[in-house]
């Protein structure tokens, strides 16, 4: 399996998709509650797309697919994230 | 391996940033990898490359790309491993693991183009000498407020006073900022490298909010 790397490396397929990338704020994993920068998490590359899960219980947080005209973002292991004003 | 790349469109990046390369095979098959930004300057973009031996992306940049090629990019990305001048006066520790460097070199050469006098201090884990990426530009920016300290795991340079062998709880130790002094913390390397030294970091009483990693894979 490829090593894992993490949230660092989300920077440019969530630039396409949110605005400002993301990767610094603070997000709550819907699992086990850690409150976490997203650069933090741990991402497996070619799962296939991008999967990020928490560092501290492993939940998947997130999920980036690119399908050929579509991308499918999935935020679903995240309960909230801190946007700045 | 160094990578220079023209960008006419480059808008200047932060120290600490990151470009996605993407390839594209004939057949459509797509693949994006990131690397970190090593010097930008008026839209000439230089990356550090380690080739793994497993990768997609970084055999080819490393042996088949050619001057005159052209590459698909994006960036610059990041918002999180950055440093920026200014931005605090806690004295700050980078700690690289091969080509981890590459970023922490930048923030190196940010810290001295802004004449920033915080307490700058890198310790660069490499294999051998001949596996130093910007030796030369790490040498000409150290001085009062910068100062490098190797790391040699395998082979160390002829007349080389210290031990050779991997970083350890210890030496990371006496070779960083004391946890009192509440340094902030870049740590970029391999996968295993970076959780291995923020593991210690912790160990040794730094507080996790000062510990920023970026993790590159590898072995």
């Amino acid at each position: 399996m490829t090593t894992p790397l993490d949230g660092n490396v989300l920077a440019g397929a969530l630039a396409n998709l949110l605005v400002p990338d993301p990767t610094n704020l603070q997000a709550r994993c819907t699992n086990c509650g850690q409150v976490a920068p997203i650069a933090e998490a741990v991402v497996y590359p070619d799962a296939p797309g991008l999967v990020a899960r928490c560092r501290t219980c492993d939940h998947v947080l997130a999920a980036i697919v690119d399908d050929k005209d579509k991308t499918y973002l999935s935020l679903s292991g995240l309960s909230a994230i801190a946007l700045p004003k | 391996m160094r990578l220079v790349l023209d960008v006419p469109t480059w808008p200047g990046n932060e120290a600490g940033t990151h470009v996605d390369v993407r390839l594209t095979a004939p057949d459509g098959y797509q693949a994006t990898r990131s690397y970190s930004v090593a010097t930008s300057d008026r839209g000439r973009v230089v990356l550090g490359i380690e080739e793994l031996p497993d990768g997609e992306v970084s055999p080819f940049l490393v042996r088949e790309v050619r001057a005159g090629d052209k590459l698909e990019i994006h960036g610059p990305l990041g918002s999180y491993f950055l440093w920026r001048p200014g931005q605090s006066n806690r004295p700050v520790q980078l700690i690289a693991g091969g080509s981890g460097v590459v970023p922490l070199h930048a923030m190196a050469a940010a810290h001295a183009a802004a004449s920033d006098s915080t307490l700058f201090r890198l310790v660069y884990s490499v294999r051998t000498p001949a596996h130093v990426y910007f030796r030369d530009e790490l040498a000409a920016l150290a001085g009062p407020s910068f100062t490098v300290d190797y790391v040699y795991t395998r082979q160390a340079p002829p007349g080389w006073g210290g031990t050779v062998g991997r970083l350890t709880r210890d030496s990371l130790a006496s070779t960083t900022i004391a946890p009192h002094e509440r340094p902030r913390i870049f740590v970029c390397g391999s996968t295993r490298f970076a959780e291995t030294v923020a593991a210690w970091l912790l160990d040794l009483g730094h507080s996790a909010r000062d510990i920023l990693t970026e993790r590159y894979g590898g072995k």
